[in-house]
């Protein structure tokens, strides 16, 4: 691997032992992957931020590299948490689960990281442009900013993003590179895939076909996916599959560019979405938890609810998760405080699969995103059902879902 | 005893002795290991039930979470991580486990003529092994 003279410096110790340590993984990353160099970042987005995820062991780890001198240089934001940090209480959340997670989110803190806690740092935050080079983390960003936004990043995990933070750069390998970023798979989509929750579906089932390929999908004519299809489309294909990458002809920015689309690609046809939709919805009338915001919702999705519900009070609980500044955004033009007074409740920093959901006395949890059906029912085996934006908050007036 | 002398590829640098502990299988660190103890606790894993502290861990790659890296740190502040690990063909989770732990790790290399219970000296990009004698 070709090291600059200021690389190498850094390697030899030159700027400390928590330097030393940063450059050292994102050279052990160019050796496995076969880099040429190191690159430099504008942005960092961290993983490993819930505690119930790291634990100990993770929190260990983080406070002695803090404690070692470790500062970010570029800007850095984290993903999302276990619970809202600053209103984790009101949310429920059990004070041993909530005090190790704050621990956790000091020793970040520390190393000089933004502590917005979310999965789309893009929107109203970081909004890296065309061919930039970033070390983003969470899956769902990861894909939105790849895809969407045409910046290239590798998923990264914990402590390689925060290796790229330390030094401003990371590994050139990956989706760094042009050639990996061209099409692998083409997806002619032959039914209609309007709502978030069709994008959804959609993206659970090419995600399962793609696997960690590059898809490019062909839409029969009159689609037009806004920034919320397209967030909600890549976050299920990373969620049951491992797509980093996509490209939506006519759409996205690297799409049309020559190169991208080869010839004599494996191609696959949808037809129907209802497979997706079975696979993800699961039975069960009752409800006591609607989540909207999976990734982290926008101004306008929040906006689609409080338009849902026309001022009518809820029987279910009904959480929005978003970032800090989306959730400031909507507490300065009224429209968290119109929510509230219907009882439903904007959530910051937070990821609900991170949230210990059952000790809180959860049981049936009823969402419009794909990913978020799919890791409740495995990972906190919860009721799931899953449907529209219309069906979710009709789920929450209600208390009881409607196929 | 015979001793064979293989050459791999540093992943991470350094000099480690032990009785090697062998898996055909791929090691998912976090929630296949158990921090605490050390031992292999995946069900159904080939090396389920077994403690990999101080062994020189011997399988062909990684699996699961990236926060098995983390798991690969807190065993070697407990004392109860393997000395040196030995891949097939390394990825990120291990890489990096490897090296905020402090474990010698190389790849590269033909783990088929590693047994358990060899003794495996690493140094740097240099893997002796001296095959037990019970070998047929």
């Amino acid at each position: 691997m070709e090291l600059t003279a200021e690389e190498q410096a850094i390697l030899a110790g030159e700027q400390g032992a928590a330097a030393k340590k940063a450059i050292e993984i994102l050279v052990a990353l160019g050796t496995v992957y076969e880099a040429e160099n190191l690159v430099p970042v504008s942005s960092v987005q961290v993983a490993g931020v819930s505690y119930g995820n790291v634990g100990q062991a993770g929190l260990e780890f983080i406070r002695e590299w803090a404690d070692e001198g470790a500062r970010v240089k570029v800007p850095t934001t984290l993903n999302p948490a276990g619970m809202d940090l600053e209103a984790w209480a009101e949310m429920g959340v059990p004070e041993e689960y909530a005090r190790p997670q704050l621990e956790l989110i000091e020793a970040f803190r520390a190393m000089g990281i933004t502590i917005s806690c979310s999965c789309t740092p893009y929107l109203l935050g970081v909004r890296p442009q065309l061919g930039e080079h970033i070390a983003w983390s969470e899956s769902s960003a990861v894909s939105y900013a790849n895809s969407v936004l045409g910046a290239r990043t590798n998923r990264e995990g914990g402590p390689s993003a925060l290796a790229s933070a330390i030094t401003g750069r990371t590994s050139n390998y990956g989706l760094h590179l042009d050639h990996n970023r061209k099409a692998q798979l083409l997806v002619d989509v032959k039914c209609p895939v309007l709502s978030v929750a069709d994008y959804g579906a959609l993206g659970y089932l090419v995600g399962q076909k793609a696997g960690d390929s590059v898809p490019y999908f062909r839409m029969s004519t009159g689609q037009n996916p806004g920034p919320d299809e397209l967030k909600t489309l890549g976050a299920a294909m990373a969620a049951s599959g491992a797509v980093a990458l996509y490209h939506l002809e006519g759409v996205t920015p690297e799409a049309d560019l020559a190169g991208v689309l080869g010839p004599d690609l494996p191609a696959i046809t949808i037809e129907s979405l209802e497979e997706g939709y079975e696979a993800l919805d699961g039975s069960g009338r009752a409800i006591d938890l609607v989540w909207i915001g999976c990734p982290h919702a926008s101004l306008a999705e929040i906006e689609q609810v409080a338009d849902l519900l026309h001022s009518r009070t809820l029987v279910a609980d009904l959480w929005i998760t978003v970032a800090r500044p989306v959730l400031e955004a909507a507490t300065t033009s009224r429209l968290a405080a119109k929510l509230q007074a219907a009882g439903g409740r904007l959530v910051a920093d937070a990821c609900l699969i991170g949230t210990p959901l059952r000790e809180m006395g959860y049981t049936s949890v009823a969402t419009n995103s794909a990913k978020g059906a799919f890791y409740l029912r495995s990972l906190q085996r919860l009721q799931v059902r899953f449907g529209s934006l219309t069906q979710c908050i009709e789920a929450a007036v209600t208390g009881s879902w409607k196929p | 005893l015979e001793t064979v002398k293989l050459r791999g590829r540093v992943i991470r640098d350094g000099q480690a002795r032990g009785e090697a502990l062998v898996s055909t299988q791929p090691i998912g660190f976090f929630g296949g290991v158990d921090p605490e103890t050390g031992v292999v606790v995946e069900p159904g894993h080939e090396l389920e039930g077994q403690a990999i502290a101080g062994s020189i861990l011997v399988f062909p790659h990684g699996k699961g979470s990236t926060v098995g890296s983390y798991t690969l740190y807190r065993l070697s502040r407990r004392g109860l991580a393997p000395s040196g690990i030995i891949n097939t063909q390394s990825e990120a989770i291990v890489a990096v486990g490897a090296i905020i732990a402090g474990i010698p790790m190389v790849d590269h290399v033909d783990i088929s003529q590693i047994e358990s219970g060899d003794t495996v000296t690493i140094d740097g990009e240099i893997v002796e092994i001296a095959q037990r004698d019970t070998r047929t």
